[in-house]
């Protein structure tokens, strides 16, 4: 980089009113002054701990990025150990059924049945009161929300702890944009496995096997409706055939249940004949083209959101509601010829009807649009809320050339002049997830219960993990996120941060900042924000009388909403 | 101090010791007796606007929802009579009395020009106020905010009841998110005057900046320390509705109380914003009672007790309901219903001309729809919008609030 290049750079980062105390030296390295390296770890991490930036510039930025572009040749063993303390992460969904969710559905039943009989009229269409629990059921109900509790709290601890800095903000990335909202039906019981194996295998992969991915998840047939979308032709008949026959096999004196138990799956069978699908349900066809892949200007047209959920009929959940697994129902699909974006897409019957899904998915992985789409929101992620087109082109024209190799959209995005550019830098204002990790990251803290973390992005900040309804996912952009009542609630984080847990953070929080002197603070704004802070913050962190009430002052400050 | 003592004192230590705006002698508690409010309440998710404000005089409508249609009136868990041929789903009964008070009135078959069907783009387009158009960068309740602008605005002139700042209120001018009244301000114990006053000098310095995006960060922390100081004279977490006014125990019924206790704290408020989900009602979504049923309760029942609970007051003060886009005519096959056009909007307070369903119907018959699937929209959600930001909050040009579109003042809703 030319000197004088240099120069206008210092001259405008000055010009844009954060006056820089001290200003960085000219000598440094072109891109690895320590604004550079905080911009880097800013965006490719969740912001610097205390010595990232000196570590980061020491290695060079280029490197960094490099290294993070290659998560698993990163040891993570701290973090790998630190997750063992939640051992749901790595059962699968029908493990976790067994052992939590059927156990508490049985143990309601039963406390239904029980109430039914104490009181018939009462019990009717009435929840059963969380008060009158028994100890029994009180203990399955934790155990079942225990597997939540975990998948969230784990979250946070790869994203404050973790060495793959990197594929942890893609994991939040990517789970935003293949959004789920555990609150619906049955998701909550699919999320840990769909986090795990449809979501963070494929972050740095190709495009397409995510996309495969999520179809494929119980969650997301579950979320966007999916597993009871049938073809509207499927013979009434046939349905009511299924039914006999399991109705027959009830009643089968040799059955071996209980009158009792033979009562309650006959009302079963007969809920399920009153609640069985008898068409298509448009909800996934249309996400899975505006959201997922061609982006809602991708030029596909209502026509092309029936002929889409058409192919997908029959794409289902063997027991939605039992923690069961994908599978194709071939009696449910629809076997004519569809046509979607123009092209056709011949029909079949039997299990090869399932290959019409996989095509289409090919279809909308190989779209120039889903290119632009995603390069546009990767771009919009990690480089600016408006983000240049130059730069959104040639990220999606690596898109096609690679086959959406996200490894290498990535790179060209991480590495582009745009991404370095001096308006690129503190030009963005931190998600509220951004926000809490990033400052649990700069006290220095290893992380040990995240689970104050968890309930103040879920009660104060209005994003719990896992707690975005509508499909589109949260925002990323500051028009979302800046307002009077989310500004209060940072501050009052910082607050509770340095003072709510002493036994965590007590310790960290006595190394970072053992007094309030001069050379304390300036070692503080150093390694959190580079040294950039414009005078007035500095002034008021002079004042603090005690190390909390620095650290607070600088984790609510405005320089630290940014990234 | 112990943490759980300070956090249960929130609402106390909203303590300030920095100095006073200029406005709060002007204004709080000070006569502004006809100060006109807007309440603004954003279904999310698309509600099905025929289940709520059910046309069951028309024939088509029993024949497409077999299991989902509202029953006729008089019958088990039927519609309530309206007019003769709208009715109104039975959870929500206590708007029939108001509507037959001639306090509310409904617009059907109302919507957004645009052919979208992306929950995302029509909610932004109806809170842009500018459908087909996505380069708008503010809303069209900040946009009136503007064209209004007056010497003594509060800093609660326009607020939120939602942890963000929705799109309609997003712009230039000043507007305040505050998911909780009670729960507004600075929670630092013994400290917090301390922290306060550094925060605030912080922002202070910060808002002069020209880094970043709108609204910036510095402007906006020094609206909310403004508000701040106003609050801490309204015992914000002491509220007893009026005239035995019972709000729903939900985050909505919770928003309107607080929407009311803030109008009556005489604290400038004029433009008012809440939202409820829960309305993307694909599968079961049920009739007279079910799943829409219940969240249709809720919705309604927190309008009522808001009504009670303003009792005279409800003369200065209009509420107005939306939602996206209404849902397809035909029920599906999981006895729910995909997304649709054309949707119902209703229109309570004072001011209102009720008792009548507003709006050309279009009816329900295959070739009558639009695009053979869904209600058509008659009525151009702008010309509700425009009709409240002129006649009720007295704007007299809307150009600069709904650009490109001209309001034909046909509906005649507000006087």
């Amino acid at each position: 980089m030319s000197r004088m290049y240099r120069l206008i750079r210092i001259a405008v980062l000055s010009a844009l009113a954060l006056a820089v105390v001290p200003v960085a030296p000219l000598g440094a390295g072109a891109t690895d002054d320590e604004a550079t390296v905080l911009h880097v770890l800013n965006r490719v991490a969740y912001g610097p701990r205390p010595g990232d930036i000196a570590r980061v510039k020491a290695m060079g930025v280029t490197a960094y990025i490099e290294a993070q572009l290659a998560p698993e040749t990163i040891d993570d063993s701290r973090v790998d150990e630190a997750l063992l303390r939640f051992p749901t992460l790595t059962m699968t969904t029908a493990e976790l059924s067994a052992k939590y969710y059927r156990p508490l559905d049985q143990a309601q039943r039963a406390a239904r049945a029980a109430a039914a009989k104490a009181d018939p009229a009462m019990a009717a269409g009435t929840p059963p009161d969380p008060k009158n629990q028994t100890p029994e059921e009180r203990m399955l109900r934790q155990g079942a929300q225990s597997v939540l509790q975990n998948l969230a709290q784990a979250r946070l601890v790869r994203a404050v702890n973790s060495e793959r800095q990197l594929n942890e903000v893609l994991v939040d990335f990517w789970f935003n944009h293949f959004n789920v909202y555990a609150q619906k039906g049955a998701v909550n019981e699919y999320l840990n496995e769909y986090e795990r194996d449809a979501i963070r295998p494929y972050v740095l992969g190709h495009f397409r096997d995510m996309l495969g991915a999520v179809a494929h998840s119980p969650a997301m047939l579950f979320y966007l409706d999916n597993f009871q979308s049938v073809d509207p032709n499927m013979s009434a008949r046939e349905q009511d055939q299924r039914l006999k026959q399991q109705q027959q096999r009830l009643n089968n004196p040799r059955a071996r249940i209980t009158p009792q138990q033979r009562e309650e799956q006959m009302a079963r069978l007969e809920q399920a004949k009153k609640n069985m699908p008898k068409g298509i349900n448009e909800n996934y066809a249309r996400e899975l083209m505006e959201l997922h892949t061609l982006g809602v200007d991708g030029g596909y047209t209502q026509n092309d959101v029936q002929e889409m959920a058409r192919v997908f009929t029959g794409w289902t959940i063997d027991q939605p509601r039992g923690g069961g697994r994908f599978t194709f129902k071939p009696e449910w699909h629809d076997p004519n010829t569809k046509t979607i974006l123009g092209q056709t897409i011949t029909g079949h019957s039997g299990v090869d009807g399932m290959r019409e899904g996989e095509r289409a998915l090919g279809i909308l992985a190989r779209s120039p649009k889903t290119a632009h789409h995603i390069a546009y929101q990767l771009s919009q992620r990690f480089v600016s809320d408006t983000p240049p087109a130059t730069l959104v082109d040639r990220a999606a024209d690596v898109f096609v050339k690679t086959d959406g190799n996200l490894r290498e959209v990535m790179r060209t995005i991480l590495e582009s002049p745009e991404f370095f550019s001096v308006e690129a830098y503190n030009a963005q204002i931190k998600t509220p997830l951004d926000f809490v990790v990033s400052a649990a990251r700069a006290t220095g803290a290893t992380l040990v219960n995240a689970g104050p973390m968890v309930q103040a992005l879920r009660n104060n900040f209005g994003m719990p993990l896992y707690g975005c309804q509508p499909p589109t996912g949260y925002k990323t952009t500051a028009d979302a996120w800046v307002n009077t009542g989310a500004l209060l609630n940072r501050m009052n984080f910082g607050l509770s941060l340095v003072s709510s847990q002493p036994r965590a953070t007590g310790a960290t929080i006595r190394t970072l900042a053992p007094d309030t002197s001069e050379a304390t603070r300036t070692r503080l704004i150093a390694e959190t924000l580079a040294g950039r802070i414009s005078p007035s913050t500095a002034e008021t962190l002079a004042q603090a009388q005690s190390a909390p009430q620095l650290i607070a002052l600088l984790l609510g400050s405005p320089e630290f909403q940014k990234r | 101090m112990n943490r759980r003592v300070f956090l249960k004192n929130g609402s106390l230590a909203l303590v300030s010791l920095g100095f006073a705006p200029h406005f709060i002698g002007k204004t709080v508690l000070a006569a502004r007796a006809r100060q006109k409010v807007l309440v603004t309440i954003f279904q999310r998710g698309a509600v099905d606007g025929l289940n709520m404000i059910v046309p069951f005089g028309e024939e088509w409508y029993y024949k497409v929802r077999p299991s989902i249609g509202v029953a006729r009136p008089g019958q088990t868990a039927g519609a309530v009579d309206l007019d003769g041929f709208f009715g109104i789903n039975p959870a929500m009964s206590p708007l029939a009395d108001l509507f037959h008070r001639r306090d509310l009135a409904v617009v059907h078959a109302c919507g957004s020009p645009d052919p979208t069907r992306s929950h995302f783009d029509a909610q932004d387009y109806m809170e842009s106020g500018t459908p087909g158009v996505k380069s708008t960068d503010d809303g069209w309740l900040n946009r009136y905010l503007h064209a209004r602008e007056h010497a003594d605005a509060t800093p609660f002139r326009a607020v939120s009841l939602t942890q963000q700042l929705p799109r309609s209120l997003q712009g230039t001018a000043p507007a305040l998110a505050i998911a909780q009244v009670g729960q507004f301000g600075l929670r630092g114990g013994r400290q917090t005057d301390m922290m306060q006053t550094g925060f605030e000098s912080q922002y202070a310095a910060a808002a002069g900046e020209l880094l970043g995006t709108s609204p910036g960060l510095g402007r906006t922390g020094k609206e909310a320390f403004d508000a701040v100081k106003m609050l801490k004279d309204v015992n914000a977490a002491q509220y007893t509705p009026a005239n035995g006014a019972t709000y729903p125990r939900s985050a909505f019924g919770d928003a309107m109380r607080q929407i009311a206790q803030l109008i009556k704290s005489g604290l400038g408020l004029e433009v008012a914003f809440a939202e409820l989900g829960g309305w993307d009602t694909h599968v079961q979504q049920g009739n007279g009672t079910g799943q829409l049923a219940n969240r249709l309760g809720d919705f309604a029942q927190s309008l009522n007790a808001f009504y009670t609970d303003m009792g005279d007051g409800m003369s200065d003060v209009v509420v107005v309901t939306m939602s996206e886009f209404g849902r397809a005519v035909t029920e599906n096959g999981n006895r729910g219903t995909d997304h649709g056009h054309g949707n119902a909007m209703m229109i309570m307070g004072g001011g209102v001309k009720g008792g009548k369903v507003y709006g050309k119907w279009p009816g329900l018959a295959p070739e009558r729809r639009y695009e053979n699937r869904d209600l058509a929209v008659t009525t151009d959600f702008r010309e509700v919008f425009s009709e409240l930001v002129k006649k009720h909050l007295d704007a007299t040009d809307t150009s600069t609030i709904f650009p490109g579109f001209t309001s034909t003042g046909a509906l005649g809703i507000l006087g």
